[in-house]
């Protein structure tokens, strides 16, 4: 059975509580973007409700705690579908009373499940490594990113505590969203339509402040100095810098 | 006046032999201003070696009243000097923060003068940081060797980790390429640090608000294959420091020749020593976090570390009697010396086994080294057997089996007959 929510961590929320309110446990959680469906499959649209959401939130943070509750919404962001089952699996075995289900790493589910928690964090880690601010002659320090998972949420604490004095925007280009820090508190915020026809050159639009572009020489600078020729090792460089990254670092561009 | 490209790209370079580049250990907090400390650190880009780049790795000048053979900032080389003003290195620091290029400042230098006026001038540029900017980021200070210890106490307590480089694993071997320097000038000061370390901890068990001093610890470094100690002395020497003064990391750097001025040091051309580096690092971590004793690993007996295999091997096939571990029954600390299991592996299978005996397509899904393992351990549906398999056979083995790319490494280093 398919269950089609709007695509949001509530609406996932609500088909583990849906499915257990009509008896249903083999359901597969889509969202109408997902088009290689079995067409003969069952499907039942679900209606996001978010008092149902927080129950479902509730009970399992009563279960598991805090902490790993957490980890429900962090593989979500995987946007991956079959991490979705994962987690679908997983939360049905917490309700239904084996709440240390998270350690049985012999189970398909729950190894994968672990593995897409720890290729998020790996991501939400590169995110904090490797966004680079640009500062606009207003004083903004920008930054674009395509991440592989949708981890904008998971980095705005970190980046809210460290450059707490500067107002910043860090905006991802691949779902369209940013986040955006005025000195007081994070706003999410989305670029116009007219904007969105401008962001293959976002830096043409944006007047710069007019020692960027010295600063910027100057990393360069810096990243060729500090290489150690004789100990060249380009695979473990591209180990740990992926070619995909390159396009928003300023030492790699 | 030298321009500010010219001096980065010299005070960089004269930096990079210096291995650390670690940010993780300090718990500095941003106290209405900018910056913190990440506990884990971030490394924010990787060199073409393959190297992290965490921290804006300077020298303040390289001009040096020392002459030592191994440094390439000695008063003997040929080389352009250059030094930063202070507010260079706070501009610097400040912009490259800002922008999330780096997770702070590791400051290092040549000494010019004398120790104090050097320690001066690097302190001047920390406090400017901290009180100036608000800045709480990461800062990495190297402890000029020789400087007072009320400069070295002041700088502790607007740093996150200092450290000192030992350069060479052994006084005999210091003496050789650096007759002005001696182990005792790193000693005193690390001890130093140490002590200071542990009373302002103990003080900030009675008083709340007692500052921080030095959060990430100390570190030092030795040089790899300029001199000729083996690796049971430069691991002795290792195992003393973690022991005696707690340092966090003792980073192990072979040696890059940059001049043909002493016949004693390797020359230009001869490739670092990178697998025995790489060697000694694992061996370091079989120490700090899988409760090797050094004696297991090196001893009299066996004085090098093995290159075409790494150290955990080398002792698993010395000692099949520890052989096979049950990997359903034996505890954490037993089946971490299995080869081809770390800690993270370990710690799944101990709480995957809780749901029912574990079998090898289980183990190789976990995400351990299945073809190293396999000899070492026993597992659900591990066919019964009489007596071990030969470590000779293990060993060939398992050189045989595919990805060894210390064997790649090793060989090419190897002439062909034909």
């Amino acid at each position: 059975m398919y269950y089609l929510f709007d695509g949001t961590y509530l609406g996932f929320l609500c088909c583990v509580f849906e499915s257990f309110e009509r008896k249903e446990a083999t359901v597969v959680p889509i969202t109408s973007e997902d088009h290689q469906i079995d067409l003969f499959k069952d499907r039942r649209t679900i209606v996001t409700d978010n008092a149902k959401a927080l129950r479902v939130q509730k009970g399992v943070q009563e279960r598991i705690g805090n902490a790993e509750a957490m980890d429900f919404y962090r593989a979500f962001l995987s946007e991956d579908r079959k991490a979705w089952q994962a987690s679908f699996f997983i939360l049905h075995q917490i309700f239904t009373g084996r709440t240390a289900i998270r350690q049985h790493y012999g189970n398909d589910h729950v190894l994968y499940f672990s593995q897409i928690l720890k290729k998020v964090s790996r991501e939400r880690h590169r995110m904090k490594a490797f966004i680079r601010f640009s500062k606009s002659s207003d004083g903004l320090f920008f930054a674009l990113v395509e991440p592989d998972f949708n981890v904008l949420p998971l980095i705005s604490d970190f980046f809210r505590k460290r450059y707490a004095d500067m107002p910043w925007l860090i905006y991802d280009m691949k779902r369209k969203y940013g986040l955006l820090f005025d000195t007081r508190q994070v706003g999410e915020v989305q670029l116009s339509p007219e904007e969105v026809q401008d962001t293959t050159m976002p830096s043409v639009a944006i007047a710069m402040d007019e020692r960027d572009e010295l600063f910027q020489r100057l990393w360069k600078q810096y990243y060729t100095s500090t290489n150690i020729e004789a100990r060249k090792n380009m695979k473990l460089h591209l180990q740990h810098v992926p070619r995909r990254y390159w396009k928003y670092l300023v030492e790699k561009k | 006046m030298q321009r500010i490209e010219e001096k980065l790209k010299i005070l960089a370079d004269a930096a990079k032999y210096d291995v650390s580049c670690s940010s993780s250990g300090s718990t500095r907090k941003n106290r209405d201003g900018i910056g913190d400390a990440s506990a884990s650190g971030i490394c924010h880009t990787y060199t073409e070696d393959g190297r992290c780049v965490s921290l804006l790795k300077i020298l303040l000048t390289n001009h040096c009243i020392y002459d030592c053979a191994f440094c390439v900032s000695r008063k003997s080389n040929d080389v352009k000097r250059a030094a930063f003003t202070v507010e260079e290195v706070v501009d610097l620091t400040m912009n490259f923060y800002r922008r999330n290029y780096i997770e702070g400042l590791f400051l290092s230098s040549g000494i010019f003068k004398n120790a104090d006026f050097t320690m001066e001038r690097m302190l001047r540029i920390v406090k400017k940081l901290r009180q100036e900017e608000r800045y709480n980021g990461y800062i990495h200070l190297k402890t000029i060797p020789g400087a007072s210890e009320e400069m070295v106490k002041e700088a502790g307590l607007y740093v996150d980790r200092m450290s000192i480089n030992l350069e060479l694993p052994t006084e005999a071997g210091l003496k050789l390429v650096a007759p002005e320097k001696d182990h005792e000038s790193v000693r005193k000061p690390l001890a130093f640090v140490n002590e200071q370390m542990k009373s302002f901890k103990e003080e900030k068990k009675l008083i709340k608000h007692t500052p921080i001093f030095v959060p990430a610890g100390q570190s030092t470094q030795m040089v790899i294959g300029a001199t000729p100690e083996n690796d049971f002395e430069i691991m002795q020497v290792a195992n003393d420091f973690y022991k005696n003064y707690n340092l966090k990391r003792v980073y192990y750097s072979g040696y890059i020749p940059i001049n043909n001025g002493n016949s004693l040091l390797p020359q230009i051309g001869s490739a670092p020593p990178l697998v025995r580096e790489n060697r000694l690092y694992q061996t370091d971590w079989l120490l700090r976090f899988y409760g090797f004793q050094l004696d297991e690993i090196l001893n009299p007996q066996h004085i090098h570390l093995d290159l075409d295999i790494d150290p955990k091997l080398s002792w698993a096939l010395r000692n099949p009697h520890f052989f096979p571990v049950d990997v359903n029954a034996a505890d954490f600390n037993a089946i971490i010396r299995i080869p081809g299991i770390g800690r993270q592996s370990a710690l799944k299978i101990i709480q995957a086994r809780k749901f029912g005996r574990l079998h090898a397509y289980q183990l190789q899904k976990i995400g351990i080294a299945y073809n190293r393992a396999k000899y070492f351990l026993r597992c659900a549906d591990s066919p019964f057997m009489l007596g071990h398999p030969s470590m000779e056979y293990v060993r060939i083995a398992i050189l045989n089996a595919g990805n060894q790319k210390s064997r790649q490494q090793v060989s090419a280093g190897q002439l062909t007959l034909f």
